[in-house]
């Protein structure tokens, strides 16, 4: 494994069924992302995108291939070699496109439960909590019910809360989707700023071409295979 | 920070709802145990009261009060003649349903050996003891008779001198006192037309029977009152209740009694047991199912609650685990709601009952040991009940989170 690396993915397959309904939903999925770099997975519906993201998110293992976050080995296939559950509370943080948030829980309180299960006291999990979101600049809604934020302000709270526990890493699965162009490119500039600032492996699962320059690397995946894709000029340029 | 009292707080109208149904379930559960209880005070509250010894009842019956029994009067006297014995008194009981102010009145009536027992240890609100041997009546509150107020029995007027609180027969009767003679007036009170067609009846004997045509003059004697016809025996007691001196073994004078043929003998206890074992006994077990059941029912009722409430959090459950929530987080979630929902419902039937249960018509007695068994059971059932959705909980799988 090589130094500085927040993720890396060797020859990840994963198979679904067996037999005459085997489905090959990822195939030789190989990349790496080092600390501070934000990079896009694009690619069309059904290519394997979110397979390889739940896979490195260690919530839905491969079937063979490996995987190590901050240079420590995780799984072997579906092998884990460390407490997943542990290890993501510890080095993962996660955002989606929608129902990112708890919704018995108010904003801060969803940045604090994470912290609060990694240990934090409750004391503190709230100060850090609160500057977060003042971080993310919606410290104003901080006691504010989930059903009382705008789509954009809930990603920016499910931002806060992926970013609580300082991970190597952040998964976010089209988190713009619900978002208009102008507060999409807001989330993804946010991306782009955290992972600089903490250092964090950011992977971004998404649709919009409108916010590509915001990446340092775009990979693009079809038929379950992931290929890094030309510069982003000529990305632009073809679509 | 707690998750259960914020998922509580975020559901508090359902919540709430959710508790006062178990809290009435529970009250139900709460009250079938009181007037289980009540039951029991109400079969042992006389024999308590009255404070005998040993009761003399018909031999081979179980009287006074789980059957009938008839004893003479003159019994008092040779119970009185047994060495070691302080007093004697006549005891009469019988139930009656009279119409009074054109409702069904039923009350249990008890005999007072006058002039020995005027009533002074009964536990009167109101009024006084008795104070003459004839047409006064103490009754209890539960009859709804007012002190002063007159109530015509058999052939007499009673006027009510005092009122008790709490003297309940057995079968939860209001009881009302008078003189063991005014009790047997209105136990054995018969009509005009019955005494004149019994007296034709007998005249009509004695025209056919060769005793009485040989003797006239006993013929004539057939038209007196049958109280004054010797051939025919006084009105009889229910039962003869005797103190025994503190110096003296009850065993031994009970051992004594006991060998007379004509009746049978009690302890205080042995009454005691008659009446619980007896007459409680299947109201007991009654009771006893109907509990089960309704626990069972406030179990399944909770369960079903919990599980939907957990259905409702399973995209939230699904997230926590996704954040990496160990499952004793999750495992404690279900189970804390699980414990406050019982434990809310057990507070809100001990509250609703204090102010329902005074008003049964039945004593409702909430004892510390049942609420204290109650609340055990309530802890128990809200465990097993959350654990359909602790399984339903811990199945759901962390990437479930991202269905949307």
């Amino acid at each position: 494994m090589s130094e500085r690396l927040a993720i890396e993915t060797r020859s990840l397959k994963k198979v679904y069924g067996s037999g005459n309904t085997e489905i090959v939903a990822m195939h030789d999925a190989t990349l790496t992302v080092r600390r501070g770099e934000v990079i896009a997975l694009l690619g069309p519906s059904g290519a394997g995108k979110s397979t390889f993201l739940t896979a490195v998110g260690l919530i839905n293992p491969p079937t063979s291939g490996q995987i190590a976050i901050g240079n420590v080995p995780v799984l072997d296939g579906p092998r884990p070699l460390v407490n997943l559950r542990r290890f993501r509370r510890q080095h993962i943080g996660y955002v989606f496109q929608k129902s990112n948030l708890i919704p018995f829980l108010n904003a801060r309180e969803n940045v604090q439960v994470a912290l609060e299960l990694n240990g934090a006291p409750p004391r503190a999990a709230r100060r850090r909590a609160l500057d977060l979101l003042a971080e993310l600049g919606v410290a104003d809604r901080a006691d504010h019910g989930t059903s009382m934020l705008s789509g954009g302000q809930q990603q920016r709270v499910a931002i806060a809360r992926a970013l609580a526990n300082q991970p190597s890493v952040i998964l976010a699965d089209e988190p713009t989707a619900a978002l208009d162009s102008h507060r999409g490119r807001q989330v993804m500039e946010l991306f782009q700023r955290v992972a600089h600032q903490h250092g964090a492996g950011v992977i971004v699962v998404t649709h919009d071409h409108r916010t590509l320059d915001v990446f340092d690397t775009i990979y693009e995946m079809e038929d379950g295979v992931i290929r890094r894709m030309a510069p982003l000029s000529t990305v632009l340029s073809t679509r | 920070m707690n998750l259960a009292a914020k998922d509580i707080q975020h559901n508090f109208g359902r919540f709430a709802l959710t508790a006062l149904g178990i809290g009435m379930l529970l009250m139900i559960v709460m009250g079938m145990g009181g007037i289980y209880r009540g039951l029991i005070e109400d079969a042992t509250l006389l024999v308590d009261r009255i404070g005998a010894d040993l009761w003399i009842v018909q031999r081979d019956t179980r009287g006074p009060f789980a059957e009938i029994s008839r004893v003479p009067r003159s019994l008092v006297y040779r119970a009185l003649a047994v060495p070691g014995v302080e007093s004697a008194r006549e005891f009469l009981f019988h139930t009656i349903q009279r119409q009074h102010h054109g409702k069904p009145l039923r009350m249990s009536v008890l005999g007072l050996s006058w002039p020995l027992d005027k009533g002074e240890w009964l536990p009167l609100v109101a009024g006084r003891p008795l104070a003459q041997n004839h047409f006064e009546m103490v009754a209890d509150t539960s009859l709804g008779l007012r002190l002063g107020e007159q109530i015509a029995l058999g052939k007499d007027l009673f006027t009510i001198v005092g009122i008790t609180t709490g003297m309940v027969s057995s079968g939860g009767d209001g009881m009302a006192f008078v003189t063991v003679w005014d009790a047997q007036a209105i136990q054995f009170d018969m009509p005009g037309e019955a005494i004149r067609l019994e007296r034709a009846a007998r005249e009509r004997r004695s025209q056919t029977q060769d005793v009485f045509l040989s003797q006239p003059a006993l013929g004539e004697q057939l038209a007196r009152p049958t109280a004054e016809l010797p051939g025919i025996t006084a009105p009889q007691l229910s039962a003869v209740v005797v103190q025994v001196a503190h110096a003296a073994d009850s065993a031994r004078v009970a051992a004594v009694m006991a060998a007379w043929d004509d009746i049978s003998v009690f302890t205080r206890s042995g009454q005691e047991d008659l009446l619980v074992q007896g007459m409680v006994d299947k109201a007991r077990r009654q009771l006893g199912m109907f509990r089960v059941l309704l626990t069972a029912i406030a179990t399944i009722v909770m369960a079903l609650i919990l599980y939907t409430l957990t259905l409702d959090k399973l995209h939230s459950i699904a997230l926590l685990k996704l954040i990496g929530a160990p499952n004793r987080v999750i495992l404690g979630l279900i189970l804390q709601q699980a414990l406050v929902l019982g434990s809310v419902g057990y507070g809100i039937a001990y509250v609703v009952g204090q102010q329902l249960f005074p008003r049964f018509p039945r004593r409702v007695v909430l004892t510390n040991p049942d609420l204290v068994q109650l609340a055990v059971i309530v802890l128990v059932i809200s465990v097993l009940a959350s654990l359909v959705g602790i399984w339903k909980a811990l199945r759901v799988e962390p990437n479930e989170a991202l269905m949307g």
